[in-house]
């Protein structure tokens, strides 16, 4: 179906992009932070090793007849080692002048004496850290500043914080993936508010506008309130307008009735021809017109209600036998017998208005056709699919105008005489076309006409 | 047969009265549901002709106090709305069967018929001429103990020369009562039917004279 | 003193010169386009195999195998690094400098036990250990010492036998056998002690272990302490006179190691040697790998006793060196 209206965004997509965008916000956010936290506590803990390192070398220290003896431990470097195998240099000064290890260490350290200081560097093509540390040894002449530098490649650390932020952007991936699952949830649990509200709407019947009862959510009930102030101004006034309606044919038909009734009358009375053609011509053109206003309020409501088709079980059996039953003292008038030929409940996913309304027309126009003394057959078979035949012992369909006889205000060449708007087999296609059947028109072997609706 | 008719246009009631009694039924003529309520208590009718829209109210609230009060004289709807869910409605509410104006007389008649049959009991009221004995509503005929079902047209014929044993009617007049007026047919068809029930008749003391140039007349031989 | 130094000096006359080699020898086709340049502290020997085994899979390849102590290999690699492709040492301490120093490529898809390779640059490939060798008759009667410590009892108690008559490795000359002296002090006091029973006994120093045991096997030298097992046993195929103690108190096992160097000129190549030297040693088959492999000499802990790893060049330390090489000296040099 094409919207007259413009179609501006989706509520669902829209809740499903906030969520899920805040969702993978809070992702990246979460990733960054305990990455950036995890780098912190990797670089402490690089950071105390190397002071550790270069504390061990520092103590190890001493003066001996003024020279500057360091005969530091073993585990001074053994305790950096690493899973990655960090390359380690390492500068030990004394007063400033290299004393042994790695020339051209950047130490950081500048006149702040004693501080430790951590600093990155580079070293012979490679980003190091570097702990500095200094002690001031005493001697008997002067005292002496000994300086140590210790650093480390930081491929191990590198690797961990690879390691952590591997880990983190899965829990970041698994955060988001979860919160998108969600949000889907959330947001179809939402949206389903609204989808049943539309459905509960739509399937409503083309008659119903009582107004919408079932609980609903808060934020829904403007749009549920309004909605059913619309359905109670649109009930009201559907009914102004069918009172209207009534009202008006009820001032047109009364009098119509009484001059049809005196015209009968006194068609019965007068003997003069020229009389009583003028009072036949009336009750002619009164017919006429009744019936033809008739069928076109037919023809307007079938094509209504086939539009917002109401499905419902129907038994045709009895659908057709109080149709029998009621259209049998028009029959009887003419001497024309009705026959219903059924004796199983023939079941049909249908608008029993329609249906009724079809068969009406179809009996009708039968009835208007059979010669005295004739009968017309109504015939329901169920198996294998169902079809109902309506067939007189008339003279049967022109065959020449067969296939356009269903047309609207299409009259057969040889109606002359009988009183027909021509919408009679229009209401009947309708109907089962709504209905997905299909009418077919013959003439019966053994002469008559026949309707043939099969579902 | 004893009709209430409920209709407020008083040229209509009018027009179905003086239609009726060419029938030879009886009518009687209530303009508002109130008083048709009463005359509906009063009297004893065979079948009440009710319009839907009455001054007073809506013909179905009528309907409904008609047949709360147990009262089971059937009704026949004159309406002037001819969709097919009013219609429904209508029956629904407990009216027996509705035509929509304007409309044939022929056909009120037989949708009255019609009704009166479903709804009749046992006890039926016949004409009894001689050793004929004739059910209107049933159609029935009962010659010398043999019960003959008529054609309508048959019932309808004999029905009207029961009616007015003894007096004259004109193949014209019998024609126009016993065809729609647009039913092209001539005066002679007249004497398909008449034979018919000179058959039904035979051996009775009932019978159809011809009165040659005049018509046709009911006798009964004492 | 001066005795030594003479020794030293007459027996190593390319200290200085750059030129001069323990031995120089070139494998293969001499107009091959390709050639690889391995400096090496193992004797030609050994790497014979190995060397022709790789010939033969490459035939466009000629090698030139370049023989010096491990000391004087590693001051010759750094001051050329581009002359050479692949350097073979069993300085564990050297190599894990140069390694550290940025001298080393790095060999990312070489498959190796994580303990026997430093930075996927450094490639352990034997295990060996220091050794104690006997002339097996000078012990007639003492008892053939199992430890170090009954070494010790052994020398003192025949001083007379002994004085003049053991060998060890001068540490100021040899890397090797510095960073033997320097694991066995950290690994015990009975180094010291035994340190001053040989430095009273009138100890010879020694460059390497070939010449110690090349006196050995001529009697000029009763015993060598801490010599390569691997020259010892080689040697006595021919001769049993010697025998071979691994000490049974501390075991000290190292690791001769190879590394392609940085600035090779042709990398390629010697990677691939590299990989071949490697398959070998896993293969551990006796005629094209003559060496003991990785698996050979394991203690408990099912590793060598000197781990590869950056500690090992806390004793290259200047400092630290100096300190230990004055109280090697005031042990072993007491008397002279």
């Amino acid at each position: 179906m094409k919207n007259d209206f413009v179609v501006l965004g989706s509520l669902r997509n829209q809740l499903a992009t906030i969520l899920t965008g805040g969702a993978a916000l809070l992702a990246i956010l979460l990733f960054f932070v305990v990455r950036g936290y995890a780098t912190q506590i990797a670089q402490e803990g690089q950071d105390n090793i190397l002071s550790a390192s270069v504390s061990s070398i520092l103590d190890a220290a001493v003066l001996r007849d003024g020279v500057v003896e360091l005969d530091f431990p073993y585990a001074s470097l053994s305790m950096l080692s690493t899973s990655a195998d960090d390359r380690i240099f390492y500068a030990i000064y004394e007063d400033g002048n290299l004393l042994s290890g790695y020339d051209g260490l950047e130490t950081g350290l500048g006149a702040s004496g004693n501080a430790r200081m951590f600093v990155s560097a580079q070293y012979d093509n490679a980003t190091v850290r570097v702990a500095t540390a200094s002690r001031t040894l005493i001697g008997a002449d002067r005292s002496r500043q000994v300086t140590v530098s210790v650093a480390q490649t930081q491929d191990a650390l590198a690797e961990t914080l690879n390691r952590i932020s591997r880990n983190v952007a899965g829990f970041g991936l698994g955060f988001f993936a979860l919160a998108t699952a969600l949000a889907f949830w959330g947001t179809s649990t939402t949206i389903g508010q609204l989808s049943r509200l539309t459905t509960s709407v739509t399937r409503r019947g083309p008659q119903d506008l009582s107004p919408f009862l079932k609980p609903v959510p808060t934020e829904m009930v403007p749009l549920v309130r309004s909605l059913n102030t619309l359905m109670a101004r649109l009930d009201q006034s559907l009914k102004q307008s069918e009172d209207f309606i009534a009202e008006a044919a009820h001032r047109v038909r009364t009098p119509l009735a009484t001059v049809r009734s005196y015209a009968e009358a006194t068609f019965q009375r007068v003997q003069n021809q020229e009389n009583r053609d003028a009072l036949r011509s009336m009750m002619r053109a009164i017919d006429e017109s009744s019936r033809a206003a008739g069928q076109l309020l037919d023809h307007a409501m079938v094509t209504f209600r086939a539009g917002n088709l109401e499905r419902e079980d129907v038994d045709l059996d009895g659908l057709l036998r109080d149709l029998v039953q009621r259209m049998t003292p028009v029959a009887d008038m003419r001497d024309v017998a009705l026959y219903l030929d059924s004796n199983a409940p023939a079941i049909l996913q249908g608008d029993p208005v329609l249906l009724q309304n079809a068969f009406r027309n179809l009996i009708d126009n039968a009835l208007k056709y059979a010669p005295a003394e004739t009968s017309i057959m109504i015939h329901v078979q169920t198996t294998p699919r169902i079809r109902v035949d309506v067939s007189d012992q008339g003279r049967g369909f022109l065959l020449h105008e067969i296939d356009k006889l269903a047309g609207r205000f299409v009259r057969g060449g040889d109606t002359e005489g009988h009183i027909g708007s021509g919408l009679g087999l229009t209401i009947a296609q309708d109907v089962v076309n709504a209905h997905d059947g299909i009418m077919t028109l013959s003439n019966r072997q053994e002469g008559g006409a026949c309707v043939s609706l099969q579902f | 047969m004893k009709y209430l008719l409920v209709e407020d246009n008083f040229e209509l009631a009018n027009a179905i009265s003086s239609r009726m009694g060419l029938d030879g039924h009886q009518v009687d003529h209530a303009a508002k549901i109130s008083d048709a309520l009463d005359y509906a208590k009063a009297g004893e009718y065979d079948l009440i002709l009710l319009d839907i829209m009455l001054p007073d109210g809506d013909g179905r609230s009528f309907l409904k106090q008609h047949r709360a009060g147990k009262n089971d004289t059937p009704v026949i709807v004159l309406t002037a709305r001819s969709q097919v869910s009013d219609r429904i409605s209508m029956l629904d509410l407990g009216a027996d069967d509705y035509v929509t104006k304007p409309f044939d007389h022929a056909e009120l008649q037989a949708r009255c018929r019609a009704v009166l049959r479903r709804k009749s009991g046992t006890a039926q009221p016949t004409t009894r001429i001689g050793d004929v004995e004739f059910d209107p509503v049933r159609g029935h005929l009962n010659v010398k103990g043999t019960t003959i079902n008529l054609r309508n047209r048959e019932l309808r014929l004999l029905e009207l020369l029961m009616n007015a044993k003894g007096q004259v009617f004109s193949k014209q007049k019998l024609v126009d009562r016993l065809f729609s007026y647009d039913d092209d047919v001539s005066e002679n068809a007249i004497e398909v039917y008449v034979g018919r029930l000179r058959k039904h008749l035979e051996g009775s003391s009932v019978h159809i004279r011809t009165l040659r140039g005049i018509g046709y007349r009911l006798d009964h031989e004492e | 003193m001066r005795f030594i130094a003479i020794l030293i000096v007459s027996l190593f006359p390319l200290l200085g010169h750059a030129q001069d080699w323990e031995d120089q020898q070139v494998f293969g086709a001499s107009n091959a386009p390709q050639s690889l340049r391995i400096l090496s502290s193992t004797d030609t020997s050994f790497f014979k195999p190995v060397i022709e085994s790789f010939i033969a899979q490459r035939p466009d390849v000629s090698v030139e195998y370049l023989v010096t102590s491990t000391a004087d290999l590693d001051d010759r690699f750094r001051l050329a690094p581009d002359e050479f492709d692949v350097v073979i040492s069993s300085a564990m301490d050297l190599q894990i400098k140069l390694t550290n120093d940025g001298f080393a490529q790095r060999l990312d898809d070489l498959t190796h036990p994580d303990w026997a390779q430093w930075r996927n640059s450094l490639f352990a490939f034997t295990t060996e250990p220091a050794a104690i060798v006997i002339r097996t008759a000078a012990f007639d009667g003492i008892g053939i010492p199992t430890t170090r410590q009954e070494l010790i009892e052994a020398l003192r108690g025949n001083a007379e036998v002994f004085d003049g008559k053991i060998g060890t490795y001068d540490v100021r000359q040899s890397g090797v056998g510095y960073l033997f002296a320097t694991q066995d002090a950290r690994a015990s006091e009975t180094y010291w002690r035994l340190m001053e029973v040989i430095g009273s006994l009138n100890v010879r120093l020694y460059c390497c272990s070939g010449a110690m045991i090349d006196d050995l096997a001529e009697g000029r030298i009763l015993v060598a302490y801490n010599v390569l097992g691997s020259y010892a046993l080689a040697r006595t195929d021919t001769h049993d006179a010697l025998t071979v103690i691994l000490p049974s108190d501390f075991p000290t096992t190292m690791m001769r190691s190879a590394l392609v160097s940085q600035s090779a000129s042709d990398p390629v190549l010697a990677e691939a040697f590299l990989r071949h030297l490697i398959r070998l040693q896993s293969q551990g088959s006796g005629t094209d790998f003559p060496l003991p492999t990785l698996e050979a000499y394991q203690d408990a802990s099912g590793r060598p006793s000197i781990n590869l790893e950056p500690a090992l060049m806390t004793y290259l330390d200047h400092l630290k060196r100096q300190v230990f090489i004055n109280a090697w000296e005031s042990a072993v040099i007491q008397n002279r």
